[in-house]
């Protein structure tokens, strides 16, 4: 596994690094510095675990932009490795992928899925005006390894999620830094993100849950943050808890940005407070 | 007595309002005062020259009085001594065709200005907070 960690990242940093030097002074889109966020577990741009109303990237209007990911999250007893990308037109619409792989380190085994996301940018802007930018968007999961699933009570292998999500920064907020904020609604059935399927044996139905980030802007080029994430309780076989994370983000150019975080994401598949690190990088073109 | 009243009022009055300026203006300051201004101002400017996305905008602008009026600007928006003497955003702006794209091209340059001066975060932050709203009179 740290082998693969260290090839990907290498790959990631390289790819991220050449169009850096050879176009040091052309910026991959026209957006401000970090205002592309970075890329969620799912794929679609925002925090870590939350999608935001941003869209990935640095593409502004008239413009497209695109970024490729990859994360891996280690608590106690599981793994996660994430590979996305994504594309944005006209700061208007994101298309993502990303694909999932949960190692049950544990129990054994591995559940893989895959997520198609689509994100509109309804209206408001980030950074200008007294509205926030209010985005929707749908993640289309499927599930590749639905037999353990199905058999701790999961009723389908793929599913959509729905959400809508809004952001603002505040330029000079307490202590004169920027301060960026996002709520996130999100219609779902998706048990652990969908890793464990869709649907239960204890509740078959869709449920509203929030999600909720707050970064500050250190300087220009660094961030802390938080983020929470409810999350449907549907199988009987074992509660499913809300995750939530602190997390370090670092953009030294609008090419690359890294993200550290010490993530809590409590009971999984019943074996208790699953705590640990999640690391996450994305190139920018 | 009575005149010496007078001048410790003066003296007291002059005592505040100068406190007053001092405190509205720290922003000011941290900008490097006026010919701090002018420096960002400049090499906004020359970043903006040298920036093909956005420099046909000022191609046939008079880059000196441009200079002035900017740096003006900024000295009367963050608190300091100076009267902005131009043009409203919105009349100066008008029917240019400024999208956001160009708008954020040329706040690029002010915070890559304000760096290369070593201007802190937090005065970087309250300038651009105080120039932000000029985004609805300017972008169409």
């Amino acid at each position: 596994m740290p082998k693969r960690i260290f090839y990907g990242l290498s790959v990631l940093l390289l790819s991220a690094v050449q169009p850096a030097l050879a176009q040091q002074f052309e910026s991959p889109g026209s957006r401000l510095l970090a205002t592309g966020g970075a890329s969620t577990i799912e794929g679609s741009g925002g925090g870590g675990i939350v999608p935001w109303a941003t869209l990935s990237s640095y593409a502004d209007e008239g413009e497209w932009g695109a970024t490729v990911q990859m994360t891996e999250v280690q608590v106690d007893d599981f793994s996660l490795s994430v590979q996305g990308a994504s594309f944005n037109w006209n700061n208007r619409v994101e298309v993502s992928y990303a694909r999932q792989q949960f190692d049950l380190e544990t129990i054994g085994g591995e559940l893989e899925q895959s997520v198609w996301g689509v994100k509109a940018r309804l209206s408001g802007d980030l950074v200008y005006g007294a509205m926030p930018q209010v985005s929707a968007g749908i993640q289309h999961k499927s599930n590749q390894t639905f037999t353990l699933p199905q058999a701790v009570g999961a009723t389908d292998d793929s599913s959509m999620d729905y959400y809508v999500s809004a952001a603002k920064a505040w330029l000079a907020g307490p202590f004169s830094r920027t301060w960026v904020a996002n709520v996130t609604l999100r219609n779902t059935e998706a048990n652990q993100l969908g890793l464990l399927g869709f649907g239960g044996d204890k509740r078959n139905s869709r449920e509203w849950v929030g999600e909720a980030s707050v970064a500050v802007f250190l300087d220009r080029y660094w961030a802390v943050g938080v983020e929470y994430r409810q999350k449907p309780d549907l199988l009987s076989f074992a509660k499913e808890d809300d995750w939530k994370d602190v997390f370090v983000a670092y953009f030294p150019s609008k090419h690359v940005s890294l993200v550290g975080a010490y993530a809590d994401l409590g009971s999984i598949a019943g074996l208790a407070s699953q705590t640990g690190w999640y690391l996450s990088v994305q190139a920018s073109f | 007595m009575k005149i010496g009243l007078s001048a410790a009022l003066l003296l007291l009055g002059s005592m505040i309002s100068g406190a007053v300026q001092a405190q509205s203006s720290e922003l000011y300051q941290q900008l490097g005062e006026r010919s701090g201004i002018e420096t960002i101002v400049e090499e906004m400017l020359l970043g903006v020259a040298d920036d093909e996305r956005i420099a046909h905008y000022f191609a046939d602008v008079d880059i000196l009085r441009l200079h002035k009026l900017i740096s003006e600007q900024v000295c009367n928006v963050s608190g300091g001594p100076c009267e902005y003497t131009g043009e409203s955003m919105a009349v100066s702006h008008n029917n240019l065709g400024i999208n956001n794209a160009d708008f954020n091209a040329l706040v690029e340059h002010l915070i890559a200005a304000m760096e290369q001066e070593n201007v802190p975060v937090s005065a970087q932050n309250k300038l651009l907070a105080l120039l932000a709203p000029m985004h609805q009179d300017i972008v169409e």
